[in-house]
């Protein structure tokens, strides 16, 4: 009993002009050498000079690939059909295009060189290749670190902070030596130390509507490491209008995200979140903290995705967002569509240039505060002179063990609106939190439920611990 | 052998490789073997499928392969060729072209010079896999018979 075999018209020449044969064989690989073995001529079409299937030459038994089954030795019996199908490429001279690798870096490269879906031309193209990092911090770090290693040619980096030594839980990018000092500044000799080869640019700046295309064009693809929503939406709007596949990635305590916008052939971030959310009701990392591994893995798949799209390998996560949950330790994948009313990416966008995403994003101007706030050494001063002032400490209990300031009552906010009633309206209020913004909301609260005495202190009991009382531990 | 393009053909090829410059345009030629005459009847534009460096180089993946020559056959036509644009390069082929190339298919190049498309060449790979042939184009309108 024999399998059918379907030869392609390019090949049909050399076996007589037939379009099926019928052949002997237990295997893949056992077929494919009858039909080379009966008609010679075929077998340079099909073969590389090292024996291997010619990269172009794909072979399915039945509707299946045999990359993805047992390649030669995929079994096949009497009454499969075994079909050669081409796939077809080329392009122009690619001599003057990528860059030539020198020694040093075909040493430092070896692991990749002798990858089959990297190689030398793979390892060119990461040569060849400008990647920009918006934001060096907790996603931007393991980002940069592995594209540099990977031997990226150019690394982008846009980040306006100084490393604090609050970042060294998870920007691992950063160091103790270089607490103090720009994040730009630190991690250019980071990267150096790790791989000379790359050159590394820097924007020392916030990305804004006004800087942002002239920032991005300049790149072929931007990793989002962003912590805030208008430069999340900033950076989409803008790889949209580029034309730049977006890798984007976040995080929050034990959850992370990722998936590559990519509008020319597939959804943005738009499609899968078309407004932001309202202004306070997601907190940032600095408020609500996040497990220091969690951006390493997150950012480590930013750093994948975008090799994989360097090296045009594999299926990058087009269409796709990762889901991760540190706790469960657990991987989930949604299937993103892109949406045909998208207004940057859809059929007819009603975003056609950049805009203002403070605003789309309800970050207005800050509300006025005058007078309802209180420094901490002004705090100090007066509680010295009227005892009966009270203190509220609106932070959550493991902050309170964390440090507190002695003297305090500790109602955390979401409380507040039910324990109003252990609260003296006639006397003194002032709350406090960690930097500040917390005791704002708390005092709305007070305000609305008709204390008129309220004040919150401005920077939190971090302003406390540096202006008040430095025995205080600063977190 | 000789390939035969409509007029139309020519203009559809260079049309897609000037919408798609600076990304390399790539499609598949479906069509007849009358005698020593590679006859187009149809083409098959496609999506190219290379994400990492669409302006020198094109794919044209099995499956979609695959899909347009189901779709092809349906017709009772066959693959007789490929199409592809070189973004300001000549259309000649360049050694990546031949290292991939299937003999027999005819491969149509059009130059898109800045955005404008120019010359139209066709090639052929050599039996022995070491030379990449101009083949002639003939250019003819085909007669739609009606029934």
């Amino acid at each position: 009993m024999a399998v059918t075999v379907l030869i392609p018209t390019p090949l049909r020449p050399f076996v007589g002009g037939r379009d099926t044969l019928e052949l002997e064989g237990g295997s893949v690989g056992e077929l494919l050498d009858r039909l080379t073995g009966e008609h010679a001529a075929l077998k340079p079409h099909l073969f590389a000079t090292d024996g291997r299937l010619r990269s172009f030459v794909n072979v399915y038994v039945n509707d299946r690939d045999i990359r993805q089954l047992a390649q030669r030795e995929t079994p096949v019996q009497s009454g499969d059909t075994v079909s050669i199908i081409p796939s077809i490429a080329g392009g122009t001279a690619v001599a003057d295009v990528l860059p030539k690798l020198s020694h040093e870096e075909i040493l430092r490269y070896s692991r990749h060189l002798i990858l089959p879906d990297v190689g030398v031309e793979g390892q060119q193209k990461l040569k060849a290749a400008r990647v920009l990092l918006v934001g060096a911090g907790g996603l931007g770090s393991p980002a940069a670190l592995y594209l540099a290693a990977a031997g990226v040619g150019t690394l982008g980096l846009v980040d306006f902070d100084v490393v604090d030594k609050t970042n060294l839980q998870r920007q691992i990018l950063h160091g103790t030596s270089t607490v103090g000092v720009s994040k730009l500044e630190s991690a250019t000799a980071r990267i150096h130390d790790l791989n000379p080869n790359v050159r590394v640019e820097t924007f020392e700046t916030r990305l804004t509507s006004e800087n942002a295309l002239d920032i991005i064009r300049e790149f072929d693809i931007v990793a989002d490491g962003t912590d805030n929503f208008p430069t999340r939406y900033l950076v989409n709007d803008a790889c949209v209008l580029l034309d730049k596949p977006n890798v984007y990635g976040s995080i929050f305590r034990f959850e992370g995200q990722a998936s590559v916008f990519y509008a020319r052939q597939g959804p943005c971030y738009r499609c899968l979140y078309s407004e932001p959310p309202p202004p306070g009701l997601v907190p940032s990392c600095a408020e609500g903290g996040v497990l220091g591994v969690l951006p390493g893995i997150i950012g480590s798949i930013q750093a994948m995705e975008t090799i994989k799209l360097i090296l045009g390998a594999g299926q990058p996560l087009i269409g796709r967002l990762v889901l991760f949950d540190a706790l469960k330790l657990q991987f989930r994948e949604l299937k993103l569509e892109k949406d045909p009313d998208c207004p940057v990416c859809g059929a007819h966008p009603t975003v056609t240039e950049l805009i203002d995403y403070q605003a789309f994003c309800g970050i207005g101007a800050e509300p006025a505060y005058d007078g309802a706030e209180i420094t901490a050494e002004e705090l100090r001063d007066e509680w010295q002179r009227n005892p009966e002032l009270v203190v509220i400490d609106v932070r959550e209990p493991h902050e309170h063990e964390i440090a507190h300031i002695d003297g305090a009552v500790l109602i955390p906010l979401g409380e507040l609106p039910d324990r109003l009633g252990e609260l003296d309206g006639h006397r003194e209020i002032v709350t406090h939190c960690h930097h500040g913004a917390r005791s704002l909301k708390a005092l709305e609260i007070l305000k609305a439920a008709g204390f008129s005495k309220v004040r919150s202190l401005r920077g939190g009991i971090d302003a406390w611990a540096v202006n008040v009382d430095p025995s205080l531990p600063r977190y | 052998m000789t390939l035969v393009l409509d007029p139309r053909h020519v203009a559809a090829i260079r049309r897609h490789g000037e919408a798609d410059y600076p990304a390399e345009a790539c499609g598949l030629i479906g069509g007849a073997l009358e005698g020593d005459r590679k006859v187009a009847v149809q083409l098959v534009p496609l999506m190219n499928q290379r994400t990492d460096s669409a302006r020198n180089r094109y794919l044209i993946d099995p499956e979609s392969f695959r899909r347009a020559q189901e779709k092809l056959e349906r017709d009772g036509l066959d693959v007789i060729g490929v199409y592809h644009s070189h973004p300001d390069h000549p259309p000649a082929p360049s050694a990546f072209d031949r290292e991939h190339a299937w003999p027999w298919l005819s491969y149509v190049i059009v130059g898109v010079g800045h955005g404008r498309a120019g010359e139209l060449k066709s090639w052929v790979l050599a039996h022995d896999r070491g030379t990449f042939d101009e083949e002639p184009i003939t250019s003819e309108e085909r007669k739609v018979v009606w029934q």
